[in-house]
């Protein structure tokens, strides 16, 4: 979903992506412009339909003349802008970044509900993650399966936020949020309730199919058996966006 | 002056372990013991993790026989969901479980026990192992190698992958079975018989050269345990308890597996890092017993399968009256085993409900508290886990099927090591046969501590006093 626009008059720029030279409209985010012209560039907490977060950095690009790298999903495009995505810092960059997921909770593939159908595992594999060169944090988190028909495992959760704003901004319960800070960061449902004691969750099951890895999933699947499906996003967005 | 000799790696078998042999002032032996050193603690970590995770977490102990383990692990599932599964999807279970039987036991004679038996006891041990058996049995070992590639191939046809496949789900199997796999699986098993019945006609007649190792190599006055069908013949999947004495005796019969608990306690010693069950009633360490294809086919009066029967006949003549009581003859047990499980799968795959769509009963967990038994190829093996009411596991108990073996193997060292170590001259080919001994039982440590790790072993000599004054190590 775009930015508001900051005129209701959307001018069109120039702009090169990779050597291609490209028009877009001025109130797009560079994230859009590659995903309409096929352009790969990673992301984790980036869901067309939600409201940008900014929050994983595995999309950031270079612009030519600054100095920073940027988040493509939470910066606009502008007339004459020159965008490196795939240069080998950029590579190196999400390496890191997708380690230092790994290394933070306890994402462990083999057994995960999701293998197979996880975008973390995807990306790493796309980004040539073969080993994680940080320590493990090791820590240790539960495991809320309280609820009915799902189940939260912390120990996967990167804390991309797609389950907390799905929640607010299309199902409009606000059931889940954020708790805590820094690494102890936590989604919590509620006031940190049990998700099966939850009155405002309407069971609607939009968190668990967004969610990028086996953190939120349906219960009574095995290992590899969670295939999501976010179809349904874009187009509940757009109504929503038109009401 | 008494000494110590510790082997350590043991070689040729599946984790860490060690053997220390304790000689008296006259260099007989007058202790062995069977050390397991490495560590893993499944039962811990299990704790706290969804139900379902289950088989996919407990498959990872092993890499030999993650297939027993997903069968146990998937049944102690189904105990929770209280279902009983599709007749469909329990055949298909069970063809997954005899394809596991094939490939381990192949792997347990070709790979790590025939160089023994081919090359010899005392031949060098650098050309001791498969590739020497390849250079001197080029047809035996290539026979060995596709007898277990058509094992791993039926797993991985069914399972999508040949190791830690997902494809066996809690209350059946994840998807039916097409023509296409079914054929595919048909076509390999006549060339797996073939070699099977092949390699059982050879190694009977090596049998009569071995007469001394097998009145040696752990010949033991123990019981033995296994699941036998509800008529006691031979079981791998399902079914009951039996317990037989080293008479013949039936101990006990017909126990649900749900209450091993009753019959089986477990004893810990400080000296390895693998259980000691025991049979309750005849307390620790009297209630000694085996597992495995020996006593599979001790308890069993019948295969069901044409020439799984006639071997079965051919192997109770090997003793004059009783339960076979030589470990040594776990290799033709499992020969015998080899010949069943491909029969039988031909007549698992030759049904024509196993193409039925209905393969899988879903619920959610409806106890708390699931047990599931099968045999492993080394043994039964057994997954108890405890849940709280939001489906998380509170409690793991896993009784492996080489930890059974724990206390019959400790004997059977010492046994070898009386009749073949001269504590005045260490040789290697004396404490190659101790090894032997132990890969009769074809132990799989890395399951049997919920440990990891490869397999090295190493002898040590000690004096009276403890101190080390020999040792030999490999690995």
């Amino acid at each position: 979903m775009a930015l508001p626009a900051t005129t209701p008059n959307v001018r069109v720029v120039t702009l090169t992506i990779d050597g291609r030279d490209l028009s877009a409209r001025e109130d797009e985010t560079i994230i859009e412009v590659c995903r309409e012209n096929q352009i790969p560039i990673p992301s984790l907490c980036y869901l067309d339909g939600l409201s940008i977060w900014g929050g994983c950095r595995l999309c950031v690009v270079e612009l030519e003349g600054q100095g920073r790298l940027f988040a493509a999903c939470s910066t606009r495009v502008a007339e004459g802008m020159r965008i490196q995505t795939n240069t080998e810092k950029l590579q190196r960059y999400r390496r890191v970044i997708i380690e230092l997921l790994f290394a933070e909770r306890n994402h462990v593939c083999s057994v995960c509900v999701s293998n197979g159908h996880c975008e973390l595992q995807w990306h790493a594999q796309k980004c040539g993650v073969d080993h994680v060169s940080v320590p493990y944090r090791q820590a240790a988190y539960p495991v809320d399966s309280s609820h009915e028909m799902f189940r939260m495992d912390h120990n996967r959760c990167i804390l991309c936020t797609r389950c907390v704003r799905v929640c607010d901004e299309i199902e409009g319960a606000h059931t889940k949020d954020v708790m805590g800070r820094g690494s102890d960061c936590q989604i919590i449902t509620d006031l940190a309730a049990p998700w099966g004691d939850s009155d405002t969750c309407t069971s609607c099951g939009k968190c668990v199919q967004v969610c990028p890895t086996g953190a939120l999933v349906k219960q009574g699947t095995s290992a590899g058996e969670m295939v999501k499906d976010q179809h349904f996003l874009p187009i509940l967005a757009r109504r929503r966006h038109a009401q | 002056m008494s000494r110590t000799v510790t082997i350590e790696p043991v070689t040729r078998i599946e984790g860490h372990a060690r053997i220390t042999l304790q000689l008296g002032g006259g260099g007989e032996v007058e202790d062995a013991r069977f050390h397991l050193t490495q560590f893993r603690g499944f039962e811990k970590f299990c704790e706290g993790r969804p139900y379902r995770e289950m088989p996919a977490l407990t498959a990872r102990t092993c890499g030999i026989c993650p297939v027993s383990h997903i069968i146990a692990s998937n049944k102690a599932c189904d105990h929770l969901l209280s279902v009983s599964i599709p007749p469909t999807g329990e055949k298909l279970r069970r063809i997954m479980n005899l394809a596991q039987m094939v490939q381990s036991h192949a792997l347990s004679f070709f790979h790590l026990s025939s160089p023994d038996l081919l090359l010899g006891w005392d031949s060098d041990p650098v050309s001791r192992n498969i590739f020497g058996v390849m250079r001197q049995y080029p047809d035996l070992a290539k026979d060995g190698i596709r007898l277990r590639q058509i094992g791993q191939s039926i797993i991985e046809t069914l399972g999508g992958k040949k190791i830690h496949p997902t494809w066996v789900v809690p209350g059946g199997v994840a998807d039916p079975l097409t023509p296409e796999k079914r054929e595919a699986m048909l076509r390999q098993l006549p060339e797996g018989l073939e070699i099977a019945r092949r390699t059982y006609d050879f190694f009977k007649t090596l049998v009569p050269k071995f007469k001394d190792e097998a009145s040696h190599f752990g010949t033991l006055p123990t019981m033995f345990l296994s699941l036998v069908t509800p008529q006691g013949n031979l079981e791998h999947y399902d079914g009951l308890l039996r317990i037989k004495d080293a008479q013949g005796r039936i101990v006990e019969d017909m126990v649900p597996p749900e209450d091993y608990e009753r019959i089986i306690g477990e004893a810990v010693e400080d000296f390895s890092y693998m259980k000691f069950p025991y049979y309750k009633p005849q307390g620790y360490p009297k209630g000694i017993y085996r597992v495995g294809p020996l006593a599979r086919l001790n308890n069993a009066q019948s295969c069901g399968t044409p020439y799984a029967d006639v071997a079965l006949a051919e192997f109770h003549m090997l003793q004059e009256s009783g339960p076979i009581a030589s470990s040594f003859h776990y290799h033709y047990a499992r020969l015998v085993e080899i010949i069943y499980a491909l029969e039988m799968m031909e007549r698992l795959l030759k049904d024509p409900a196993i193409l039925d769509h209905r393969v899988r009963a879903r619920a959610r967990s409806n106890r708390d508290e699931g047990i599931g038994v099968s045999e492993a190829p080394r043994g039964t093996l057994i997954h108890h886990y405890r849940i709280d009411d939001d489906g998380l596991i509170t409690w793991v108990n896993l009784v492996i099927a080489t930890g059974h073996n724990n206390l019959a193997m400790n004997q059977a060292i010492r046994q070898v090591a009386d009749a073949y170590v001269d504590g005045n001259q260490l040789q290697e080919g004396m404490l190659n046969r101790v090894e032997a001994v132990i890969r009769c039982f074809d132990p799989c440590l890395s399951c049997a501590s919920h440990a990891f790790g490869q397999m090295p072993l190493r002898i040590e000599l000690k004096d009276a006093a403890g101190q080390v004054v020999d040792t030999l190590s490999r690995g």
